[in-house]
């Protein structure tokens, strides 16, 4: 398996399609996926099919709605965009982040220091 | 905390949406690819490159769908769902195999909740009283006498009733009242009832309030100027169509007008409580003025004040009983009653006695539980060995083993759901038929029902049950490993032989619970039949009595005996004269019933330390009664001479004549009752006059022309059968007096039947459940052999190809069969020895080691065994070695 792909901790997929329908507004499934990949220059492992089951939990707690709509392509497709409930959401989960991640680097650095030794990643 | 709210509802409700999410979903995923795929072309992929890339970047379709299904509702009852479904759908396609299951499990589910009813109401449930905790039965201390020992003078009653500090209040009832004491006239042919006299606070000590109308006044309960009665609810429903004005109107009670003050409750059963398999129609007040003389006549019920216990009770007993009088006009009876007034819980004296039979058939049933559950593991196990392929596959699916284990779990679950249900519908006919057993001399029996606790306790059986022998398949299933399974090939190595030890481990146990059911049923039975042939002193069959009215009132005694006895004489020469009748006679009491004793006699002209000398049981008798019960007589009968003027003549029976004149003839000596002379003129057989199983005391007989009975029993000795006769004694006896209520004409045997009814009963319910746990047995052994046979199919081909014999072959799988049995015999009938040893309190003059009975159980078990194995044996036979070799 190559090494350079991340797996998705649980949660973060849910973060991104927020982040993502916060920048760009309304957005069809694949159109979120696609954003992702983009975004992160493909070093996300994603199944784009999981998508749907992130989309259909932030939908059932209200983050974000959902609309039939057509494509510019003149395809049916369900549009999602994100709701106020879902903008809050982000603000706290994005300082949750931020956080965790400046506590993680912290916390390597120290490791590296201490142990004297490179991590086992 | 909005938004867990809102998913939990939503979560909720996709349940009831979830077509439509999937064909959404669906909608979505086929134009996620088509996006996919435009992109894919517009950046010049040919157009099936374009549809592989995209799906290949969309990843499993099936497993998006589950992962969104997952995501949108609650996934443990998901799957839950889904594995109940599958469930439904493996029973529903394993149909032969459900329905043994079923079967098994309705039987033992079924009988455990009948037993617990039973237990429930007898043992654990408290009397159906209120704060029947603090009602208490006073007596002496257990002996071998009689009723009359568990009874108190009127006199003792009040004085130990007023001196007790420990009691809210004492009552009590006159215990000597036969069945059909009284008549009841005045609405076309006359017809028994039976009556209780009561002492006028009994109701109101027992907390019973009446269903209409009131209860006894104190004025009443004095002898108050109009007679009054309370009629029980059965009767009130079945003599008077539960006529709802019944209260205040008067009924003619053997020739007396009886004003009904009341109608009790139906949940007051006097028989079931006091006197077990009898029913009692009507209550009067017991005026215990008009009592004074007549001895000990009363029961006594206390109830304790809030608070006391049995022992303060009894401290309180002992300190009063030294200043009761027998009777108050004789000052030296002070202090009869030391150490006689024993108060006892109610409930103690009302089921005591049945707590080691009732706690053996909860084990019975327990057993039976055991045996099934063992049994259907092994049913399990055989399956789910057929099918650890399938759950291998399943496995590496990507199923995991906790899920596996579930599956089976949820299996014997719902199939001890099922089966529960099933088993409380036996249940509930069980009981329904229990309580309709009116003959059946248990206590509280009539109160019997499935009630919550009932099926709280079913279902607690069901869920352990099931989890049970669903656990242990499981567990197997769980450590085996999966490519093992897989690299199987046939139904023959590897995991089907660790199976097979197991299922062996498994066939033994049941065999030896079976033994061990086997063995107390057994004893049981052979107690049971030495208590059928137990010599009662009497013959009960081909005899039958039906209690007769008469009028033998008179100025004076002696009048009266002239008279009674004019009346008895015709009455006996005219039923003597009907056809098919060999002897008749009459007495007040019958054996195994009621019974009374009234003095102390003592042989002429000898000497007896106090308390030496029994206190005889009386009979009152016409010449021809000891030879119409069929009872053995040395010396002569009473006859009609021996008159209220001639001398007063007595038989004793040979327990007595041993006490009075021990290694001589007791004929034509004296019996001496204070100042009054009774001359022995018999000796007669001891009868059991209380318990088919107890020994018999001193017994007395006077003949009825001197002494006054207490009622009569005609008891007619025939060639016919009784029933046959039961028209014409009545129609005789109406001729003579047409105040005769249409009595029943009982069969002696049915006297002796109830007296052994609850052993009767207990024997029943352990042999059924004994054949029961047999039967399962039986099962298991032939599932395991023929499991076996199937596995070595091939191996018997080989044999039989390489010239071995049917009968060879014949001969091994039966080999195995009795070792099997053997082992679990061994191993059933060493336990078996302790076992007999608890249940030796219930047996009969049966040893609890009874050699008998313990080879012919092995001899039995073994039996069966070679008959469950013989049929898988038969099959090993017909192998065809071709077939054999060339099937997989």
């Amino acid at each position: 398996m190559p090494d350079s792909k991340l797996d998705l901790l649980q949660g973060t997929l849910d973060l991104m399609v927020l982040q993502t329908l916060a920048a760009m507004g309304s957005l069809h499934g694949y159109g979120i996926a696609r954003r992702i990949e983009q975004v992160s220059g493909d070093a996300v492992l994603l199944n784009q099919g999981t998508i749907y089951a992130s989309l259909v939990r932030l939908q059932q707690k209200g983050w974000i709605s959902a609309e039939w709509g057509t494509s510019d392509n003149n395809r049916k497709a369900k549009f999602y965009s994100i709701t106020r409930g879902g903008r809050r959401q982000l603000s706290a989960d994005a300082a949750y982040w931020q956080r965790l991640s400046g506590v993680m680097d912290r916390v390597l650095a120290l490791g590296e220091r201490a142990l004297g030794k490179g991590s086992d990643t | 905390m909005r938004h867990r709210l809102r998913q939990f509802v939503q979560r909720f409700l996709s349940y009831f949406r979830s077509a439509q999410l999937d064909r959404d979903l669906e909608a979505e995923m086929v134009s996620h690819i088509e996006f996919a795929t435009q992109e894919n072309l517009q950046r010049g992929m040919s157009p099936a490159e374009a549809a592989r890339r995209a799906r290949i970047r969309f990843g499993g379709t099936q497993q998006a769908r589950e992962n969104q299904r997952e995501a949108r509702s609650f996934s443990l009852m998901d799957e839950l769902l889904q594995d109940l479904r599958f469930t439904l759908r493996t029973l529903r396609k394993d149909r032969s195999f459900t329905i043994i299951a079923l079967v098994i499990l309705a039987l033992s589910i079924g009988a455990n909740t009948a037993v617990f009813s039973v237990v429930n109401t007898l043992l654990l449930r408290p009397l159906p009283f209120p704060d029947s905790h603090e009602l208490v039965w006073i007596a002496p201390p257990p002996t071998s006498c009689g009723l009359s020992c568990a009874t108190y003078s009127a006199d003792a009653y009040e004085e130990f009733r007023d001196q007790s500090l420990a009691y809210q209040g004492v009552t009590g009832w006159e215990a000597f009242s036969t069945p059909d004491n009284l008549r009841l006239s005045g609405r076309g042919e006359p017809l028994p009832a039976t009556g209780i006299d009561v002492i006028g606070n009994f109701f109101q000590v027992l907390g019973v309030q009446p269903a209409m109308g009131r209860l006894f006044t104190a004025d009443e309960a004095r002898g108050g100027p109009h007679p009054v009665a309370l009629l029980a609810d059965a009767y009130w429903r079945r003599q008077f169509n539960a006529d709802s004005n019944i209260v205040g109107k008067s009924i003619e009670l053997s020739g007396t007008l009886v004003t009904v003050v009341g109608v009790l409750p139906a949940s007051f059963d006097f028989g079931a409580v006091f006197s077990p398999g009898a029913k009692v129609d009507l209550f009067t007040p017991l005026d215990l003025n008009q009592q004074r003389n007549w001895g000990n006549i009363v029961t006594l019920i206390g109830r304790l004040k809030p608070g006391v216990t049995t022992a303060h009770a009894l401290q309180d007993a002992e300190r009063v009983a030294p200043n009761i009088y027998f009777s108050t006009r004789f000052p030296e009876t002070l202090g009869r009653y030391k150490g006689a007034l024993i108060p006892v819980p109610l409930k103690q004296y009302v089921t005591g006695r049945l707590s080691h039979s009732l706690i053996a058939l909860w084990a019975s049933v327990g057993a039976i539980l055991l045996i099934a559950g063992v049994n259907l593991s092994n049913l399990l196990l055989a399956r789910t060995a057929a099918r650890s392929k399938e759950f291998a596959l399943r496995g590496a699916l990507g199923a995991n083993r906790g899920r596996i284990i579930r599956q089976l779990l949820l299996e014997s679950l719902v199939l001890s759901g099922a089966g529960a249900v099933l088993g409380l519908a036996l249940a509930m006919a069980l009981i329904a038929w229990l309580t309709q057993q009116g003959s059946l001399a248990l206590p509280l029996l009539s109160t019997l029902r499935i009630d919550t606790q009932a099926l709280g306790w079913t279902a607690l059986v069901a869920v352990i049950t099931g989890m049970i022998f669903g656990l242990l398949p499981g567990l197997r299933m769980a450590t085996s490993n999966l490519q093992d399974v897989l690299k199987d090939s046939g139904p023959g190595a590897g995991l089907g032989r660790k199976h097979e030890r197991l299922r062996s481990a498994l066939v033994v146990s049941e065999v030896a619970l079976a033994c061990m059911l086997l063995v107390s049923a057994g004893l049981l039975l052979r107690s049971f039949l030495k208590v059928l042939d137990v010599d009662l002193g009497f013959q009960p069959d081909r005899a039958a009595s039906i209690k007769v009215d008469y009028d033998d009132s008179a100025p004076t005694d002696e009048a009266s005996q002239t008279k009674r006895g004019i009346i008895f004489q015709q009455i006996l020469e005219r039923i003597t004269a009907l056809p098919g009748v060999e002897a008749a006679g009459m007495a007040d009491y019958l054996p195994l019933g009621p019974n009374r004793e009234w003095d102390t006699p003592a042989p002429q002209g000898r000497t007896f330390a106090p308390g030496e000398l029994p206190d005889p049981l009386v009979y009152v008798v016409t010449p021809g009664f000891i030879h119409a019960m069929g009872t053995r007589l040395h010396g002569r009968d009473f006859s009609w001479s021996d008159g209220p003027r001639s001398e007063r003549v007595a038989l004793i029976n040979e327990s007595a004549a041993r006490v009075y004149w021990p290694g001589e003839d007791a004929v034509g000596k004296i019996l001496m009752r204070g100042t009054e002379q009774d001359r022995v003129i018999g000796v007669v057989d001891d009868v059991h006059e209380e318990h088919v199983e107890g020994g018999a005391g001193s017994q007395i007989y006077y003949p009825v022309t001197q002494q006054g009975p207490n009622g009569a029993q005609l008891v007619v000795r025939t060639k016919l059968p009784p029933a046959a006769l039961a028209a014409s004694v009545l129609r005789t006896l109406r001729e003579l007096n047409p105040k005769q209520p249409a009595s029943e004409f009982r069969p002696i045997r049915t006297i002796v039947d109830r007296a052994v009814s609850p052993r009767r009963f207990f024997m029943l319910l352990v042999a059924a459940f004994a054949a029961l746990g047999l039967l399962l047995a039986a099962l298991g052994i032939y599932g395991v052999i023929s499991y076996a046979v199937t596995r070595q199919t091939q191996e018997f081909g080989v044999r039989m190809a390489l010239g071995a014999t049917p009968a060879l072959v014949q001969r091994i799988v039966l080999a195995r069969t009795l070792k099997l049995a053997a082992i679990g015999v061994a191993v059933g009938a060493m336990a078996s020895i302790v076992v007999s040893q608890v249940i030796a309190s219930l047996l009969f003059r049966t040893a609890p080691s009874d050699p008998a009975t313990f080879l012919a159980v092995m001899f039995l078990l073994i039996v069966v065994a070679l008959i469950a194995g013989y049929f898988p044996a038969l099959r090993a036979t017909r192998i065809q070695p071709a077939v054999a070799l060339r099937c997989d």
